[in-house]
């Protein structure tokens, strides 16, 4: 589904710094795949999904998604953000519909299926409410299925539940999960909590800062559907001890 | 329920209404017990008297300065949306026009006024002027901050969308300025009252600015006083009908249920 191939973007700083956000990054993602991206702040988490969305330029490397050169924006994608940046003055339907209206696809025919995504995100009934009327973790559902609505076959979160208190942050990944299970896609989720990368994925990118680059790519062998109590595995426990000695052991590594 | 509701009339009119008519007692009683002359401090029943016999006059005058303060008003903000939007959308714009709009409202507007009476001539448009050049800063500053204050995420998102840039314009980014904009108009709709006022001051033979000036003149200070009440009136109002205004247009801003 989305290929990387060597990928680096530079860019400079108001200052005239070079930061080399990404470099050579070379990553498969398979379809319907749950894929993690890992790592502390500064190491080009976000850069990738603005680059994989194309919102911003490779500076080098291609990227490919469905076999298509990713050059532009393209439809079949999702985005959700860390905020959910929802439109004030629009109530909850209107903002899950301003991604088709968005799209330029008409708003009415997809009221049904707003209002079905609604009822299975636990909105059902909030669909006249103002997004300041909903908590963080309501809003943040509304982002979702305001990605989800155009049914796109690849979604793109950059740290959707980072803005979550703890529980709603657990609770909310599950019914990603759950979300996935019943409409598979495509996800790209980049994040900085370790256990919430390896719940969630197939598999788990780490990724090492200045330049960001790609320390390892785990492949999380834990069944599904999966649960809260999988904290507990031992396996777990070894893929997080895995991921944490990559992201702060780094310069040992290197030595 | 009714407890807290009675409360609320009490602070919100009571109190308020009862301090101004302290207040205007009190002045009764000053000017009356010390015997202060007409013309230095008239008493608020003189003002309202002279201000009672002046009515059908009034209307006339109060109707020019409300025609200068609308247009001037109306001006800002036909010139400052657009301006406000050129400079948000075009660096180059900004750097061209800014210098130039902050030039324009830091020269005295009390000072230009009589330059602008000079070039145009008497009659409303000089003062209509005058009022659009006290009051177009706000709207073009607070319009600009509030298109400029999209979250980023939110372009993206449009991009991502392929949403062409007036559509996104037009769906996120002129709703999203829309309480900066009015927070400007606000503050526009006061400062167009002294603009117009200003410029009746410089000459005229109409409006309550040349009213409160003619009556100084002839030692009617009650005749001044009930003017320049009648301009607070006014301006209240007006600030009133725009709050009203973005009340109707930005409903998302008032809170539906109040505790």
């Amino acid at each position: 589904m989305i290929r990387l191939d060597h990928v680096a973007k530079t860019y400079r700083t108001r200052r005239g710094d070079v930061v080399h956000a990404v470099d050579d990054v070379t990553l498969d993602v398979g379809e319907n795949e749950f894929v993690s991206v890992v790592g502390t702040s500064g190491c080009g988490k976000s850069t990738l999904l603005k680059l994989v969305a194309g919102l911003t330029p490779a500076t080098r490397g291609t990227i490919h998604v469905r076999d298509q050169k990713v050059c532009e924006p393209f439809a079949d994608v999702g985005f959700v953000f860390q905020q959910p940046v929802l439109l004030p003055w629009r109530s909850v339907l209107d903002n899950v519909l301003f991604s088709v209206e968005m799209l330029g696809l008409p708003p009415w025919q997809y009221r049904k299926p707003a209002v079905d995504l609604l009822e299975l995100t636990g909105l059902g009934g909030f669909e006249t409410k103002y997004p300041r009327e909903l908590s963080g973790g309501m809003q943040q559902r509304v982002a979702i299925c305001r990605a989800l609505l155009p049914d796109p076959g690849l979604l793109l979160m950059d740290e959707p539940f980072g803005a979550l208190d703890a529980m709603t942050r657990e609770e909310m990944g599950l019914e990603l999960l759950r979300i996935w299970e019943e409409r598979r896609k495509t996800i790209l989720f980049v994040t900085h909590s370790i256990p919430e990368a390896i719940l969630l994925a197939d598999r788990v990118v780490v990724m090492t800062p200045r330049p960001g680059r790609i320390a390892r790519v785990l492949e999380i062998e834990l069944p599904r559907p999966r649960t809260m109590a999988l904290e507990f595995d031992p396996r777990f426990k070894a893929y997080s001890d895995d991921v944490r000695s990559l992201i702060f052991a780094r310069r040992q590594e290197r030595a | 329920m009714t407890a807290p509701i009675a409360r609320r009339v009490v602070s919100d009119y009571v109190v308020p209404t009862g301090t101004l008519l302290g207040a205007l007692l009190l002045w009764e009683g000053a000017t009356r017990a010390f015997h202060i002359p007409r013309f230095i401090m008239p008493a608020p029943s003189a003002i309202l008297g002279e201000g009672w016999e002046w009515r059908y006059r009034f209307l006339g005058h109060a109707w020019v300065t409300l025609y200068e303060t609308l247009g001037g008003f109306a001006l800002s903000i036909l010139v400052g949306v657009p301006l406000a939007v050129l400079i948000v959308y075009s660096p180059v714009l900004k750097s061209a026009l800014y210098p130039l709009i902050v030039l324009a409202q830091s020269v005295p507007k009390i000072a230009v006024a009589p330059v602008l009476l000079l070039v145009l001539g008497h009659g409303e448009i000089p003062k209509v002027i005058v009022a659009f050049l006290v009051a177009f800063f706000p709207v073009i500053v607070d319009t600009a901050t509030g298109l400029a204050a999209t979250p980023p995420e939110l372009l993206d998102l449009s991009r991502s969308y392929r949403a062409s840039a007036f559509k996104t314009f037009l769906k996120v980014r002129l709703p999203m300025a829309l309480p900066f904009f009015f927070a400007g108009a606000k503050v526009a709709i006061t400062l167009s009252v002294i603009g117009a006022v200003v410029g009746e001051f410089v000459g005229s033979d109409k409006g309550l600015g040349y009213v409160i000036l003619s009556a100084t003149s002839y030692w009617k200070t009650e005749l001044a006083f009930s003017s320049m009440i009648l301009l607070s009136v006014m301006a209240i109002l007006l600030f009133g009908a725009v709050s009203l205004v973005e009340r109707l247009v930005c409903p998302w801003l008032t809170p539906e249920s109040e505790d």
